[in-house]
């Protein structure tokens, strides 16, 4: 049987950058067990002979002509931003406070 | 008016019996009188469909060749983008967005002169089957408004279906064009992947994401499908060939000698038996207007649902990582020195809702190191095996066919705190995903014991869509020479109750 932790979930959920509450970690983990059981069911099939499809076209490489189009104007692409400054968009801190 | 099929309307516009402003006016008024109720719309763009529509009306006046469906209004589910129109994939965390592009499918709606009313309910992020995921509220089923319209495309399916719009597009990751089809009486499509441009829709699973027509008539969805269809550069998964005919199948609907091949795993025990009798009875139509049924077996289908909810978890954790507070969309918590990690964390916890943060988790834990080969590959390997199934199954018959959901419609709030059994919905429509072959659900009747729609699923081979419009005219021809009258004609009034 499969399960996940309280603790598993918090790390996933910090590897997704959602940040959640007791709450949710502790009735996640719990949902967890049942749906790792129903999922886990692709490995009764699953042999070492069967190839993995990705996809389901055989697509490969699919180029097009470099040629310049319209796009969007710099008014355009960031009319939608939370916060913008200059033409760019502005974004909190990235880099800790020592950079 | 507003009670008649698309092409009916067409032709009306086409005599000059109505204009195009008046057709969508009518159904601007439709909206208004029963919308409340039904929430199937999250935006209706009033002004902008009457001027869309009053253009057409000129256009037609100065005896422009127009499309087919010229004039006809249609319901926009809000997973694609239409420039300067509110989208939100059913989200908080695109709340108030106003996308800066169209989609393609916005675009080639726009190029036939089809007129969009506004924009659909649907689960967050298309992950439901029912449009409780929404967070916007749930749609009801114009049949009952206290049972789902199936989802995730609720919201197109209940437009449809309360005579709101004759038209509707919808997406189908796992079912959501024919669930929601089938649970409300109406047809749904998911053509071939890679049929419709993905350009502009907001991506849940790549590899299984595919939009399509829906409406109330085989034919409808028939001329909306050939007006979205194509290759566009812009979606290199987009299928470079010849769209099928699918026009002309829907016009035949010739079934003589073509094999129908019935899924024995899609049939019996977990299936309602209204849903069965109705099945049944369809059959026995497709046989005597000339095609012979056959069984086929698909043993692997048993593992599509787990391998479906590894794969679209998966690629969807990917995919919505682009939700990140920092270009467009919700941004929480940017107070003076906090970090930009710190602000993504608190936007996607409030931004997400309850089902896409478990899909993100799911996701990220099937791809993770050390758990990847046994969950995500594994599940990729199921995917091989189901496609060998469609394949063996399609030497013996011409078109696979089962019901397109196990039960008709349940009560808003039934499942929703049970994720697998709201999962099980989509059993028999997720292979046909996993495939990447095409997909149709059209009103089998009513079960007797509940007196709900039942959906009849067809299935076609890649690249054949064409076969499951002959099969699907068929039996609507059958099926309304039995009842008299189509099968939405008895579906509840809505005003004035």
């Amino acid at each position: 049987m499969s399960s996940l932790s309280r603790d598993d979930v918090a790390n996933l959920a910090r590897l997704a950058r959602i940040e959640m509450s007791e709450e949710e970690l502790v009735s996640l983990s719990n949902e967890f067990t049942v749906i790792l059981d129903a999922v886990a069911r692709v490995q009764e099939v699953a042999g070492a002979d069967v190839e993995p499809t990705s996809h389901p076209l055989p697509l490969r490489n699919v180029f097009r002509n470099d040629v310049v189009i319209p796009s969007l104007t710099p008014e355009e692409a960031l009319s939608g931003a939370p916060a913008a400054e200059e033409s760019r968009f502005r974004v909190p801190q990235i880099l800790g406070e020592e950079a | 008016m507003i009670h008649l099929s698309a092409a009916q309307m067409a032709t009306k516009l086409a005599d000059g019996e109505t204009t195009s402003v008046a057709l969508t006016h009518a159904h601007l008024e439709r909206i208004n009188a029963v919308d409340t109720d039904v929430h199937a719309f999250l935006f209706v763009d009033k002004d902008g469909a009457l001027k869309q529509a009053a253009e057409v009306d000129a256009k037609r006046a100065a005896g422009e060749k127009l499309a087919p469906l010229a004039g006809v209004p249609l319901a926009l589910k809000d997973v694609m983008t239409q420039k300067g129109i509110p989208t939100t994939a059913g989200s908080k965390i695109l709340e108030g967005w106003r996308p800066p592009y169209d989609s393609t499918v916005v675009a080639k709606l726009k190029a036939n002169d089809i007129v969009i009313l506004g924009k659909t309910n649907m689960d967050e992020f298309a992950m439901g089957s029912s449009t409780e995921n929404s967070a916007y509220g749930p749609t009801h089923n114009p049949w009952d408004l206290t049972r789902i319209p199936g989802g995730s495309g609720g919201g197109s399916s209940a437009a449809l279906a309360a005579f709101e719009a004759p038209l509707a597009i919808g997406t189908d990751t796992g079912g959501s064009i024919r669930q929601p089809a089938a649970v409300t009486g109406t047809v749904g499509v998911k053509p071939t992947y890679g049929a419709v441009s993905r350009y502009g829709l907001i991506a849940f699973s790549s590899s299984l994401d595919q939009a399509g027509p829906c409406a109330r008539t085989v034919l409808d969805a028939a001329l909306l499908h050939e007006a979205i269809a194509g290759h566009d550069p812009k979606d290199s998964t987009s299928i470079n060939a010849p769209v099928p005919q699918v026009v002309a199948a829907a016009k035949s609907g010739d079934v003589k000698g073509m094999k129908i091949g019935v899924v024995k795993e899609l049939n019996g025990d977990g299936y309602q038996s209204g849903v069965r009798t109705r099945f049944e009875e369809s059959l026995e139509l497709l046989a005597a207007a000339g095609a012979e049924i056959v069984e086929v077996s698909a043993p692997n289908f048993e593992y599509a649902l787990a391998a479906y909810y590894l794969i679209a978890p998966s690629e969807c954790s990917s995919n919505l990582a682009r939700f990140d507070a920092m270009r467009y969309g919700l941004r929480i918590g940017d107070v003076d020195g906090a970090s930009a990690e710190s602000v993504m964390n608190l936007t996607r916890e409030i931004g997400f809702g309850r089902e896409v943060k478990r899909r993100i988790i799911l996701g990220t834990y099937a791809l993770s190191s050390g758990y990847y080969d046994a969950y995500y590959g594994s599940a990729q390997k199921v995917r091989t095996l189901i496609t060998q199934d469609f394949n063996r199954a399609f030497e013996k018959c011409d078109v696979m066919v089962s019901p397109t959901c196990p039960t008709t419609a349940f009560k808003i709030g039934e499942k929703s705190n049970d994720p697998i059994a709201m999962y099980l919905n989509d059993i028999a429509t997720i292979p046909v995903n996993m495939a990447g072959i095409g997909g149709m659900s059209l009103p089998a009747g009513l079960a007797p014991e509940d007196g709900l729609p039942v959906g009849f699923q067809i299935m076609s081979p890649a690249m054949q869509d064409q076969r499951m419009y002959l099969v699907g005219a068929a039996l609507e021809a059958a099926l309304l020479s039995k009842w008299g009258a189509p099968l939405l004609s008895q579906v509840p009034a809505l005003v004035g109750k």
